[in-house]
């Protein structure tokens, strides 16, 4: 896709999203927003996938890290022909096998449950490590939140990372500013982002992470290091009312919020 | 069928298991062995040797140790993580719950000295709460091997159930007691001494304390059965119904808590199909003093000889 479709694509999900998190009446919308363009820019023009064939084992592969997302990442999947999008509706439904965090044993597409932050990025660096074994070429890829990087575990995985030399993976952090309960300066500030990955021997781009023009070339790009893309992003982006405000984490929109973002969608669709 | 007379040579399983990884590995070029800086204590210097490429030492960091492991099994190796038992276990919990069990990963994770191999650097180092972490988690066979040759089997067996697992192994000697050859089979107790009086059973470095004390009570013309129960999880059901039913009462003895370990799996198996009388021999719910594993052990009411006391003292209730 270029780079018109995939924003197309990209507000047909937030609208999919919204949808879906209204009539379950739950989930993490302001999160979902914010990561949306760099999953479909990953889903429709970077990841090198066969919906068809989950497991093939030349699939790049992808890890949701913030997992509390999962919503976007159904109607991308769906979007993308790995699951019904019938199925969306189902979301948090009792059976469903969409529940609130992605479980890899029920959902074709999804490589490792997470959901408890901290764990995407070690079982990213293994996958690319297994790949730097067996001389296989399919490149990882791991979204984290900004406020999980406050997890120890991923600054382990970091240092793992550039001892094993993994030019085959690629971290994004969607640096949206806020976490659950606050913004990310308030709580415990990691900003900025930049020179700590660089410290820890990795080659760091900033992007606007709500922007296509600037995920894509920065997905595409390959190194001889590991490689951080720092995603500027806004929480509920593409919906004004939410957009950077913390209260949006995990609230669920009114009728007549609903109405108007999903009226704000539409119109940008148009 | 009486097991032979143990030999009373001592042998360290952990050389079983790295002799037996490096065998494998030789076989199959998918095995990994993935450890936190623990190349000596978990014997991997033959393996680093022999395939320096395939030891992924992610240095002392065992949250990401589980999560790389679980990320090479994704990408189709074979990773046998091992480290020490009370890091690999309670360091890493929410990641083996998580990136192990919940996702189903073919990892082995192998905890090395466990129980309270590490004595005397005390209850830090002491892995007694292992059994009782590993075992409430679903997709998670939990094994403590009895010998060398059970522990070679373990490990054998493991390279080939498509799953994951937990073995847990200590550094502490202990003599042959299985024969050699002997095929490792999942949930399966072994009978290594018939008897119909009580019923002790252990696994691990228990074991071969329970033939001792099984001989003891023999002298004082008390027959017991003695099984080892290698597979804490899935647990062997059939054969520890058939000793509630057959002997009238069960002995448990465990290099762990008393709390939620192997005599609390075989107490849950008993209460709903054949309440007999228990007695649950183990560590009691506190961290323990400085020593050695073998003076705590004793200290902790398992010599043989106290065994056999408890085991006497349990047929007196079930007569009364």
């Amino acid at each position: 896709m270029e780079i018109g479709e995939l924003e197309r694509m990209a507000r047909q999900i937030r609208l999919r999203d919204l949808q879906a998190v209204y009539e379950a009446g739950a989930g993490h919308i302001g999160g979902e927003m914010s990561v949306i363009d760099v999953l479909t820019a990953l889903y429709f023009r970077v990841l090198r996938l066969w919906p068809d064939q989950p497991k093939n084992p030349a699939r790049d592969r992808f890890v949701l890290s913030k997992g509390h997302t999962a919503c976007a990442l159904y109607v991308t999947l769906a979007k993308r022909g790995f699951i019904p999008e019938e199925e969306i509706s189902t979301f948090l439904k009792p059976y469903s096998r969409l529940n609130g965090h992605p479980n890899c044993n029920k959902v074709p597409g999804v490589e490792t449950n997470t959901g408890p932050l901290g764990h995407g990025l070690p079982v990213a660096v293994g996958m690319a490590k297994a790949a730097q074994l067996s001389g296989a070429d399919y490149h990882t890829y791991v979204i984290t939140g900004d406020g999980e990087m406050q997890e120890g575990s991923n600054w382990e995985a970091i240092m793992a990372a550039a001892q094993f030399k993994l030019n085959n993976l690629t971290l994004i952090i969607d640096h949206n500013r806020f976490q659950q309960g606050a913004s990310l300066s308030d709580t415990n500030d990691i900003a900025p982002l930049r020179p700590k990955l660089e410290a820890f021997g990795w080659e760091v781009t900033e992007i606007d992470g709500n922007k296509m023009s600037e995920v894509v070339p920065a997905l595409e790009f390959r190194g001889d290091r590991p490689h951080c893309i720092v995603a500027h992003t806004n929480k509920g982006h593409g919906i004004s009312f939410m957009q950077d405000r913390v209260d949006w984490h995990h609230k669920v929109p009114n009728k007549e919020q609903y109405e108007i973002a999903v009226a704000e969608l539409s119109e940008a669709l148009s | 069928m009486n097991a032979p007379v143990p030999s009373p040579k001592l042998y360290d399983c952990r050389d079983a298991f790295a002799a037996t990884l490096e065998r494998l590995a030789a076989e199959d070029e998918t095995i990994v062995a993935v450890c936190n800086d623990s190349v000596g204590s978990s014997k991997l210097g033959g393996f680093k040797e022999k395939f320096p490429e395939r030891l992924v030492n992610v240095g002392i960091a065992e949250q990401n140790m589980i999560g790389v492991a679980a990320g090479l099994a994704n990408g189709g190796r074979l990773p046998y993580v091992c480290a020490a038992a009370p890091f690999l276990t309670g360091r890493s919990l929410e990641q083996v719950k998580a990136d192990i069990s919940y996702s189903n990963a073919n990892v082995k994770l192998v905890g090395i000295s466990s129980g309270m191999a590490y004595g005397e650097l005390g209850p830090t180092h002491h892995s007694i709460e292992d059994f009782a972490w590993m075992r409430v988690l679903p997709n998670l066979p939990v094994i403590a091997p009895c010998d060398r040759i059970e522990t070679a089997a373990a490990v054998e067996w493991a390279a080939s159930y498509a799953g994951p697992c937990f073995l847990r192994l200590s550094r502490v000697g202990v003599p042959d007691l299985l024969p050699e050859g002997h095929k490792f089979e999942l949930g399966k107790a072994n009978l290594l001494r018939e008897g119909s009086d009580v019923t002790l059973i252990a696994n691990g470095t228990l074991t071969h304390r329970m033939m001792k004390a099984a001989e003891i009570l023999a002298e004082r013309g008390i027959h017991a059965r003695v099984l080892n129960l290698a597979t804490v999880r899935p647990i062997d059901e059939a054969a520890i119904i058939a000793a509630a039913n057959e002997t009238g009462a069960i002995v448990t003895a465990e290099e762990h808590s008393v709390f939620g370990g192997l005599g609390s799996a075989v107490a849950e198996v008993v209460v709903d199909h054949a309440p007999v009388p228990m007695k649950r021999l183990g560590v009691p719910g506190i961290f323990a003093p400085t020593g050695s594993a073998e003076f705590l052990l004793d200290e902790f009411g398992m010599a043989p000889s106290a065994i056999a006391d408890a085991a006497e003292a349990l047929i007196r209730r079930k007569a009364a």
